[in-house]
């Protein structure tokens, strides 16, 4: 019996095993990708066409009209340059304040340490909600403006802790060489640090790439009222919501002109696309840091 | 006598002045690190805890543009009309309805997925899957909702032409007008979304089991079956405690953008949950005092929930997650 299983390689239920394994893989990639090429395809297609139904993973009619019309819609250029703008400098500013933090609380000789940390820490925990919030921003006079996209969120205690733990792994010796070399605190950070921890700030980029890419709610909340300090993502928000519910407040007067010449259902697709696609180009090739990066944030939180 | 408690006090004095003056004296050495954190610190308090401070609101008949001295105090009132609302209830029941399924299928999806991903032996396609299956996670919920909506819907969704060809329906469903299924489309989407990223921590659980251990049951003649069931499983267990305390410590918290993009009036009954309660009542109607009553009820009851998965945490595993 051993020898027969042994000659065949292995038993028949690993075989089936196999085939689960891989019919299971199979029915994820579907379901994930299928969607999205799905919404590719109706807002490549002609949007007369779109509204018989049936399309799938291909367009039938395939036109580049979709995106020339939404294109010569002035909110969604606006929507793009401060989508733009918004992830730049959101990110270099959420680098720059989480990496000085993690430079901090790592040195173990700063006697400000443990109140930073504690005090960090807690912003994890603590929430005011809501509405006192936006009260906040109201006093602080942030309403309607670019300020309220990149400062509220600029210190992320996750991200400082992720940081922190990457900058723990480098040796302390190396800080000390470069003291010794004359170099003070704040070169060590600029010269030794960042250099080093490279990997890690690749992966908090991408997470603060991502949220300031994403976000919506800040622009709906603050700023909703300003035309030029609309978002993608609020456009977006603004054109699906439309159809969907019939009491909406917050339908452009501008959109509706455009839902006029192709169907809306084609501009929905064709925004969705381009929202998306920025994305889509840069996760692939970071895959190996964030991975990384969730790792280490998950062992030490 | 006399001198002797006085130059005790002397030295004690002395110590502290010397404490003070080292303390200075590291301050201005380390004066770097403390222009790296301190502004970062004080920006972390104007955000994360002056509006806490916004909590007063709750107890006064609160008027913007009223300097804070003549607010009017009214106790306790706000939250009796809270607790007194049927439709806080209501909202209570969906918030705990759409976390309690959103923890169980957010939990079990991704570890059969990791399990799953672990046994596949052709590494390229390991990676392609992965790869695949990160995407949901980093496109917005606004994309999310748009193209959950598209394939629910009933001119040319997915889900109807299938449901409809496979003869399981007649007709199509008007899925997004049903409450009672409301519940469901979140979670599915939920999980359509974050499936892939979640197995990320899972995986690396996984590859942190020794492979002698699957050797040794090899040998023993284990199929792959038996190898999930007894190796990898109880490998990750460590991994899948500390997650659930976690997860069951922001129960409460579990946001709403889910439940705004894709709730429309008709399935309001099941979509609103605390925070959009508090959007709507509050913030929507003016009624600043009353939404902040939601939201310090949601906080309370979130550092409630931490406080006990903290101890439940302290119990299995001799470990504080603070």
């Amino acid at each position: 019996m051993h020898a027969l299983k042994k000659s065949t390689g292995r038993p028949w239920s690993d075989r089936w095993f196999d085939v689960a394994v891989y019919l299971l893989l199979i029915l994820v990639t579907v379901v994930t990708l299928y969607p999205f090429l799905n919404v590719l395809a109706i807002s490549l297609n002609d949007s007369t066409d779109s509204v018989r139904g049936g399309i799938t993973i291909y367009p039938r009619v395939p036109t580049f009209k979709n995106y020339e019309t939404i294109f010569a819609f002035g909110g969604l250029i606006t929507g793009l340059k401060i989508s733009v703008l918004r992830t730049v400098v959101g990110t270099i500013l959420g680098l720059i304040s989480a990496s000085m933090l993690a430079f901090t609380i790592s040195r173990s000789d700063f006697q400000g340490r443990r109140f930073v940390s504690t005090f960090l820490a807690l912003t994890m925990y603590v929430s005011g909600g809501l509405i006192p919030f936006y009260i906040l921003i109201r006093d602080l006079n942030m309403m309607n403006t670019f300020a309220v996209y990149v400062l509220p969120g600029l210190v992320s205690a996750f991200n400082v802790f992720v940081i922190r733990s990457f900058i723990d792994g480098i040796p302390f010796a190396l800080q000390e060489s470069a003291k010794l070399d004359g170099a003070n605190d704040w070169t060590i950070f600029w010269r030794v640090i960042l250099p080093l921890t490279k990997p890690a700030l690749a992966t908090i980029a991408l997470f603060l790439a991502v949220g300031q890419w994403n976000a919506w709610f800040d622009t709906y909340l603050y700023n909703g009222s300003s035309e030029k300090l609309t978002t993608l993502q609020f456009e977006l928000m603004k054109v699906l919501q439309s159809t969907t519910t019939n009491a909406d407040q917050f339908r452009g007067r501008n959109m509706t002109e455009v839902m006029r010449q192709i169907s809306p259902e084609s501009v929905k697709m064709a925004i969705t696309i381009v929202v998306t696609v920025p994305i889509l180009v840069v996760y692939p090739f970071l895959q190996k840091y964030f991975v990384k990066g969730m790792t280490l944030g998950a062992v030490k939180s | 006598m006399k001198s002797m408690t006085a130059s005790r006090k002397d030295t004690v004095v002395q110590a502290a002045a010397k404490k003070r003056s080292a303390f200075w004296k590291t301050f201005v050495r380390q004066r770097y690190l403390y222009l790296m954190s301190l502004p970062f610190v004080l920006w972390a308090f104007v955000f994360s805890y002056l509006p806490l401070w916004g909590w007063t609101m709750a107890f006064q008949k609160f008027k913007p543009g009223i300097a804070f001295r003549d607010q009017k105090w009214v106790g306790l009132q706000y939250f009796k009309e809270l607790f007194a609302d049927e439709q806080f209830y209501r909202v209570l029941r969906n918030t705990l309805a759409m976390s309690t399924m959103g923890l169980v299928a957010g939990f079990v999806v991704p570890i059969v997925f990791a399990v799953v991903l672990n046994e596949v032996r052709a590494m390229s396609i390991k990676r392609f899957v992965q790869t695949v299956s990160y995407l949901p996670h980093f496109v917005s919920w606004v994309v999310v909702a748009g193209i959950v909506t598209k394939m629910l819907s009933t001119e040319g969704g997915v889900v109807n032409d299938l449901l409809v060809a496979l003869h399981i329906i007649d007709e199509p469903i008007q899925f997004m007008a049903k409450g009672g299924l409301f519940w469901y489309i979140v979670t599915a989407s939920d999980v359509w979304k974050e499936m892939g990223w979640n197995t990320i921590i899972y995986l690396a659980a996984i590859a942190g089991i020794g492979p002698e251990l699957y050797e040794a049951s090899r040998v023993d003649g284990a199929s792959r079956v038996r190898q999930v069931w007894h190796i990898t499983l109880p490998g990750i267990r460590p991994t899948i405690i500390v997650l659930l305390i976690i997860s069951i410590g922001h129960l409460i918290g579990i946001g709403f953008e889910k439940q705004f993009l894709l709730g429309n009036p008709l399935v309001s009954d099941y979509s609103q949950v605390l925070d959009l309660y508090a959007l709507n009542y509050g913030l929507g109607l003016g009624r600043f005092s009353f939404g902040t009553a939601i939201n310090i009820f949601n906080s309370v009851i979130s550092v409630f929930l931490l406080l006990i998965a903290n101890g439940i945490f302290k119990r299995t595993t001799k470990e504080s997650i603070f």
